[in-house]
């Protein structure tokens, strides 16, 4: 580890909407600040090396690995997790989706899943099956086999162009 | 009272309804709890120095460096860790022969394969421990390795353990009939060499254990990501030399499994004894690299087989001989001869014929240990059998629907018990390729394969019939010497309110087995599912049980929960018939209320009854029972294994220039029994298939004739995304055990066990034409280039 690693960084962001302000060692991943230092245990870190989306949180509004990512680069940022955009409500019809179509099993990949999607739903329209699968491409899921989650994210991209049309 | 499971309309009927997961809302809220999300005070962190070679002998290692990073608390080597943590040895008595030496916690003298855990490095944060980790100096001295399977046993071979004499870990043979005079004589023979690759699980949560020393109370807690929870308890307490009520493991959240956490891991056993040595909490998550490189590896055999049929298409005879090797040690205390052994029980399984031979050959090479991973065996056995039965009926010119259909067992004819010894209660195999052809409309596809074909565009259609193996007994580990239990419990208990809480031994890893212990608690009772409460996954808590593996949650959890919930059924009636003086049997629990049987006329809500009993039990008369918990077992006698039964077809097109395979559709219909949440069934076979597809398309594990793995991160070892799969389609018969009340049998692996034979069989029907032919998994684009001739190099 060289010494720039050690070095500490101070940085200044919001966090779900709250400010926050830390001292950070500058090799510290977004993703462990978020979990080590924040407790923000609902990003997960699956492989940290940016192939699997299970940390994948919000970051400006784009999402992001929570793996490649660091702490000291969201100096300044809005960062959303899955605790934020849980609690704001923005994504209740996707997550009621999930469960009802039981679109998740062991529960790893979903936080970064959800975020993934969420991204997905914000371009409005309803996608077609390939472009949802298309786009749920940087985020493994071992346990379902993702047809159940291009069926929920299809039911609320529908439901959502519904609503805007009604 | 029994259930009338056939009356949809029936009182409280939620078995056989899809009644949403008590847990989802947890995880997608991110409120799960998964032992990395958890955190002690005093808490350490373990990270593990690794052999990075195949076979060396372990000389000086200095730990100087590493002991000068700040926030390094101790390092522990094989010979410090071995002094509180006795070896173990992965053997199973009824598996004859079956040979491996002693396995230490870390490396002691000598290292296996890359990746075994040789150093500890203890600190205050994890990358302070591998900071330290990556100073620690090890002086190896490299021994020749064992890497080719083939050659393992050849003389002029390296043996890998001295004391063991040879690298042969297990062989068995099983023979029944004639196969030599029946394959002289048969109209056709065919034969065929298959492979499958070296796999692993890949869970998205890697493996993680968190242990916690408490010397105050003389006890060991640990936090484990596993399946069966009771199993660590018994192996920590005994290599620890703790009493086993002592130990205590609680599982909560556990991001995937799929059979990698049912077993135990030298890095997991050592932190747990580093948290003795130390008295403090310490955590220990694997990374990907260690994931890759650590956790079990499966699915490694090469098999020649042969089948021998007559002039009508009737099989008459099947040969196998399969090889695997399992790395350098069988894995404790399951072992890594199941797989072969599983092979030699299921090859040639939907089928009534005479004369079978299978041998499985196990040895030991210098690579990451393998061990039982979904599906055990099931695919391997699947893909020769059905590639046999797809091979034989090529050169007969008959349809593959048709052989199979002249070869499956009729439905009718149960019980019976096949050539490979193994005995079937009841299974479907008819009607399930009926329903299948059906689903997927076979003639229709077969007319658009066959128009297509004129375009240039090669599509194929491939069907694989499979059993699977549920719901195992003593037979399976227990008559071999472990202690790992197919017994498995449930406690039932009402609260004042008269709602209710279930603690079972089983466990849930995301398939759904809360949800589907309160629908059988909550039909068993007479409450409504969300009135449930489930508890599992902790030692201290929960009756004694297996945990989940073998697809036994449903069919062994679930019984034991029906039994439980009636028996408090009964008692709640009991103590009811006494508060309304009329006989317990004239009464009936729905939806929450005690109610006259016959007019359905509501008497007491249960949360007055719980009122009464646990506040003014002054006012009941004296003597009358009020045992609102109560406890059932359940264990499986008539058969040794519940088998299932289930037939999957794939559709795809495989793009003769490039190689790629293009999967179209999939369709599975399978016969698990009675189903207790259809929507769980389906996805569990679902994500099985999709398993199973990876397989045969993508996943490999690569290592070098030095035993050094190629492929040891996401990027290099492929498994299925979302893009690349296809919409499935799946279908059921219900063929209910005679063994349970309940009738179910386990669906967790059937998806696994029958996809990569399908998608095999496939791709040679699309490529027949051409002249081509695949038998080697997974079927990559220059596998199947190389087998049409585009490849020559």
């Amino acid at each position: 580890m060289s010494d720039a690693f050690r070095d500490r960084i101070d940085i200044a962001l919001t966090v779900n909407g709250e400010p926050v302000e830390a001292r950070v060692p500058a090799g510290r991943h977004l993703v462990d600040f978020l979990r080590l230092d924040l407790g923000l245990t609902g990003s997960h870190a699956g492989c940290e090396h940016g192939v699997c989306g299970a940390c994948t949180v919000k970051v400006d509004g784009e999402a992001v690995r929570g793996c490649l990512m660091l702490a000291a680069q969201a100096d300044g940022a809005e960062v959303w997790t899955l605790e934020g955009l849980t609690q704001s409500g923005v994504i209740r019809d996707l997550q009621d989706a999930f469960v009802a179509r039981n679109a998740l099993q062991c529960g790893y990949c979903t936080p970064g899943m959800l975020t993934s999607i969420e991204e997905l739903l914000n371009r409005g329209g309803v996608p077609e099956r390939a472009e949802i699968r298309e786009h749920l491409s940087g985020n493994y899921c071992r346990c379902t086999g993702y047809e159940a989650i291009v069926d929920a994210v299809e039911s609320v991209a529908r439901a959502r162009a519904e609503k805007g049309a009604a | 009272m029994t259930i009338s499971f056939g009356n949809p309309d029936r009182p409280n009927s939620y078995i056989g309804k899809t009644v949403p997961r008590p847990n989802a809302p947890r995880l997608v809220q991110g409120r799960g709890k998964y032992v990395d999300d958890i955190v002690l005070p005093r808490m350490a962190h373990v990270a593990f120095v690794r052999s990075p070679h195949a076979h060396a002998t372990i000389g000086a290692i200095d730990t100087a460096g590493a002991k000068e990073v700040k926030g390094v608390l101790r390092i522990f080597t094989g010979a410090e860790i071995a002094e509180v943590c006795t070896p173990w040895v992965g053997v199973l008595a009824h598996l004859k022969g079956l040979k491996s030496p002693p396995q230490h916690a870390l490396a002691v003298d000598r290292a296996c394969w890359v990746g075994e855990p040789v150093v500890a490095v203890v600190a205050t944060s994890r990358a302070a421990a591998e900071e330290a980790a990556a100073l620690v100096d090890v002086d190896y001295d490299p021994l020749p390795v064992v890497t080719d399977m083939m050659s393992a046993l050849d003389a002029d071979t390296p043996v890998l353990h001295a004391d063991m004499g040879d690298n042969l870990a297990f062989r068995r043979l099983h023979e029944e009939g004639d196969v030599d005079g029946v394959m002289a004589t048969a109209h056709k023979v065919v034969s065929a060499r298959f492979k499958t690759a070296r796999h692993t699980g890949v869970t998205l949560e890697p493996r993680s254990i968190l242990a916690d020393w408490n010397p105050a109370e003389q006890q060991l807690t640990t936090w484990n990501a596993t399946q069966a929870p009771h199993m660590i308890q018994t192996v920590l307490a005994t290599h620890l030399g703790l009493p086993e009520g002592r130990v205590r493991v609680i599982c909560d959240d556990v991001g995937g499994s799929y059979g990698i956490k049912v077993h135990v891991y030298p890095d997991e056993v050592a932190t747990a004894a580093i948290s003795k040595i130390m008295e403090r909490p310490v955590k220990f998550v694997a990374d990907r690299l260690e994931s890759f490189s650590t956790d079990i590896h499966a699915r490694d055999h090469e098999i020649e087989a042969k089948i021998a049929v007559d002039a009508e298409g009737r099989i008459l005879a099947i040969d196998v001989d399969d090889w695997t090797a399992i790395g350098a040690y069988s894995v404790y205390p399951r072992t890594s001869a199941i797989e072969g052994n599983q092979v030699v029980n299921l090859c040639g399984g939907p089928y009534d014929f005479a004369n079978y031979r299978a041998q499985t050959t196990v040895v030991f090479q210098n690579k990451t240990p393998t061990c039982q991973y979904r599906a055990v065996g099931h695919p391997i056995a699947v893909a020769v059998t059905e590639g046999l039965v797809d091979l034989a009926a090529a050169e007969l010119g008959m349809d593959p629907v048709e052989i199979r259909r002249r070869n499956m067992y009729a439905d009718d004819v149960y019980p019976v018990t096949s050539p490979a010894k193994m005995k079937f209660e009841g299974l479907s195999h008819h009607a399930s390729l009926n329903k299948l052809l059906e689903l997927m409309d076979y003639d229709g596809l077969r007319a658009e394969q066959a128009a297509l074909r004129g375009k240039g565009i090669h599509r194929g259609i491939g069907i694989a019939s499979f059993i699977e193996l549920t719901n195992p007994s003593p037979f399976m580990y227990g008559i071999g010497g472990a202690r790992i239990s197919a017994q498995d419990g449930c406690t039932v208990r009402m609260d004042p309110d008269g709602s209710l809480v279930a603690l079972s031994g089983v466990t849930e890893q995301g398939q759904g087995t809360e949800a589907m212990l309160s629908q059988i608690v909550a039909e068993g009772v007479g409450v409504s599912p969300d009135r449930v409460r489930v508890i599992t996954g902790d030692t201290q808590v929960t009756p004694y049980g297996g945990g989940t593996w073998a697809s036994r949650g449903a069919g062994i959890g679930g019984e034991a929960a029906l039994q439980s919930a009636r028996a408090l059924r009964g008692a709640i009636l009991e103590v009811a018939g006494a508060m309304l003086q009329s006989p317990a049997e004239a009464l009936d629990i729905r939806d929450g209320q005690v109610v006259d049987a016959a007019s359905g006329e509501v008497r007491m809500p249960l949360e007055e009854l719980g009122r009464i009993v646990y506040f003014r039990g002054d006012t009941l008369p004296k003597g009358v029972p009020r045992e609102l918990v109560q406890t059932r077992h359940f264990i499986t006698s008539d058969y040794p294994f519940a088998f299932t039964n289930g037939v999957q077809a794939s559709y795809l097109e495989v793009d003769t220039e490039t190689g790629i395979v293009t999967l179209l559709k999939h369709w599975c219909v399978e016969d698990c029994g009675r189903i207790i949440n259809p929507q769980l069934v389906d996805e569990q076979i679902r994500g099985g298939i999709v398993q199973g597809l990876g397989g045969a398309l993508f996943e490999e594990i690569h290592y070098d004739a030095e035993g050094q793995l190629l492929n040891g991160s996401m990027a290099d070892y492929l498994v299925p995304m979302a893009a690349e799969m296809p919409d499935m389609v799946v279908g059921h018969v219900e063929t209910p055990t005679m063994e349970s009340e309940l009738g179910a049998k386990g669906a967790g692996e059937a998806g696994t066990a029958g996809a990569p034979a399908a998608v095999m069989n496939a791709i040679n029907d699309a490529l027949r034409p051409l002249g081509g032919q695949v038998t080697a998994m997974p079927f990559t684009p220059e596998r199947i280039l190389r087998a049409l001739g585009r490849i020559t190099d």
